[in-house]
């Protein structure tokens, strides 16, 4: 007894000190309230799986953009939307798309054009090489994310269907299918969805028609089939889901604009000087972080694009 | 000393009191709160502050439709929950969204309606909650009640905060007004049965229509 008292002996440093053990319990404490809690989240309304994870290549999870700053997550990009046809709850669009049909899909170029055609997004993929596009998407709410795409340039499709000396503007549509679509079947909005760009804007080699997102297929609720992005400008002039693609010589009108002109314009870039009329466009949260940040003229585009608005009053065009 | 006995409807109100920030705090923990979680609590704090300035709004035409008298005694404790919840929400929009960053806060709050609305909301609900314990009702007496109506100024002006936040016309009908709308017209029934004639009609619909209620 004594012998194994003596060669088993506890040093007082291994004694655990009083503070530390209290600590301990007070972990212990927390894991328990901590497990029980996470007993209740169960109980509440459960969001629906993320569809097709496995389309997200992780190690486009690493990259960045050209100002250094890292892509937001695949779930973060796939499960905070801005897609009003399905519903206004941002976390909620994912669950209600994952029976959208995204493919196949088709897009109807018409207007001011020598060759309109209807393209199939199959079609388009294979005459215009898929190219990754990190870019920051600024959302006209105040925060924004970086978004590694797939797509190609619009200009390239301008290009193939010869717009006429006539051809000013492009309008966008996305698709009317109410059955698909559910919140289209509310009088809230005038749906469908439309936008519209100068055609200096969409031939910009920064515009682009994204046909994929994190080298995969581009999901449904960020706007699968077809979708814009412009990304100097607020999300909304990104159309999503696009089915239209009308070459025209008056400006178009679009769902913001037509809902309320005095906060809505056509141009929207992005501008911390200019605010919306209702809240500050100045600082803006990426998500993923805590702080807010600095919004940068044309979302930090403008050596590429503020030439396209050279003497042009920012404030009356907005 | 006699334990005083608490009721069911009291119990009911505390509980709802702390339902929602119990789950508010769950769903933080369970990274339930959308990619946006600081966005995401200020509107359900905001709204659920709401809710509860109009539950107590409730109880005095609720107590005159059903003669249950016991439900304006309740009105106090939930007009405390949706100064509590207006607390958070001024709390998280202040420490969390704004990072404390007094520059900011100023440069926006001064040239933004919807935050100025708000924030004299906020401002005219802090007398009410600070009044609300039985001393201060006994000190203040009649004014007391006076003081409280300031409620009927205070949920019309959350109301339009509630409008001026969300993406939409209500001149038109357009955009994310749906709740909005909701709540400007539960608020705007919830007031007008204040008015005499109104109040009166309520009680006559009690007497006329339904079985007379036996004295508590």
């Amino acid at each position: 007894m004594a012998d194994q008292l003596k060669s088993n002996p506890v040093k007082p440093s291994e004694i655990t000190p009083k503070h530390v053990y209290l600590s301990r319990r007070d972990f212990i404490k927390a894991a328990g309230v901590l497990a029980g809690s996470m007993a209740l989240t169960s109980c509440l309304p459960q969001t629906v799986e993320p569809p097709s994870a496995s389309t997200a290549d992780p190690a486009i999870a690493k990259k960045t953009d050209e100002l250094g700053d890292p892509v937001n997550s695949f779930d973060d990009i796939t499960h905070y939307n801005n897609y009003y046809e399905f519903t206004t709850a941002k976390e909620g669009v994912a669950g209600l798309a994952a029976k959208f049909k995204t493919s196949p899909w088709q897009v109807e170029v018409s207007g001011l054009v020598s060759q309109p055609r209807t393209f199939s997004v199959e079609e388009l993929i294979k005459r215009y090489p898929p190219e990754e596009r990190i870019y920051r998407l600024r959302c006209v709410e105040a925060w924004s994310m970086v978004i590694p795409w797939v797509g190609f340039p619009l200009a390239k499709l301008l290009q193939e269907v010869e717009p006429t000396s006539a051809a000013k503007y492009v309008r966008f549509e996305t698709l009317f299918n109410p059955e698909e679509m559910p919140a289209q079947k509310e009088k809230w909005y005038p749906w469908p969805y439309q936008e519209g760009l100068r055609l200096d804007e969409a031939r910009h080699d920064l515009t682009l028609l994204a046909t994929g997102l994190y080298g995969g297929e581009l999901p449904a609720q960020s706007g699968g089939g077809l979708r814009l992005v412009v990304p100097w400008k607020y999300g909304f002039k990104s159309i999503k889901a696009i089915v239209k693609i009308e070459l025209t010589a008056t400006q178009p009108a679009t769902l913001w604009s037509t809902i309320q002109p005095g906060e809505y314009g056509f141009y929207a870039n992005v501008n911390p000087q200019v605010d919306h009329p209702r809240w500050s466009q100045a600082s803006e949260r990426r998500i993923g972080e805590l702080a807010r940040r600095e919004t940068l003229p044309f979302n930090g585009y403008a050596e590429q694009v503020a030439e396209l608005y050279e003497g042009m009053d920012l404030r009356k065009n907005y | 000393m006699s334990r005083p006995r608490i009721t069911p409807l009291q119990f009911i109100v505390h509980l709802a009191g702390g339902v929602p920030a119990a789950q508010m705090l769950f769903a933080l923990l369970a990274d339930r709160l959308t990619a946006n979680p600081i966005q995401r609590l200020e509107q359900l704090t905001g709204l659920t502050a709401l809710t509860f300035l109009l539950l107590s709004l409730a109880c005095t035409p609720a107590a005159a439709l059903s003669g249950w008298q016991e439900l304006t005694r309740r009105r106090k404790a939930l007009g405390n929950y949706g100064f509590l919840y207006a607390a958070l929400h001024v709390s998280i929009f202040i420490a969390l969204d704004y990072g404390l960053n007094l520059n900011a806060l100023l440069r926006d709050v001064g040239s933004k309606r919807y935050i100025l609305l708000g924030a004299a909301a906020f401002l005219l609900l802090i007398p009410l909650a600070s009044t609300s314990f039985n001393y201060w009702m006994k000190r203040l007496g009649k004014n007391w009640k006076r003081l409280h109506r300031l409620v009927y100024l205070i949920s019309p002006l959350v109301v339009l905060h509630f409008f001026l936040a969300v993406k939409g016309n209500p001149l038109n009908l357009s955009g994310n007004i749906s709740q909005p709308i909701l709540y400007a017209a539960i608020t705007s029934l919830l007031l007008l049965l204040r008015l005499p004639p109104l109040k009166k009609a309520l009680i006559q619909l009690r007497t006329r229509w339904l079985p007379p209620v036996k004295p508590a």
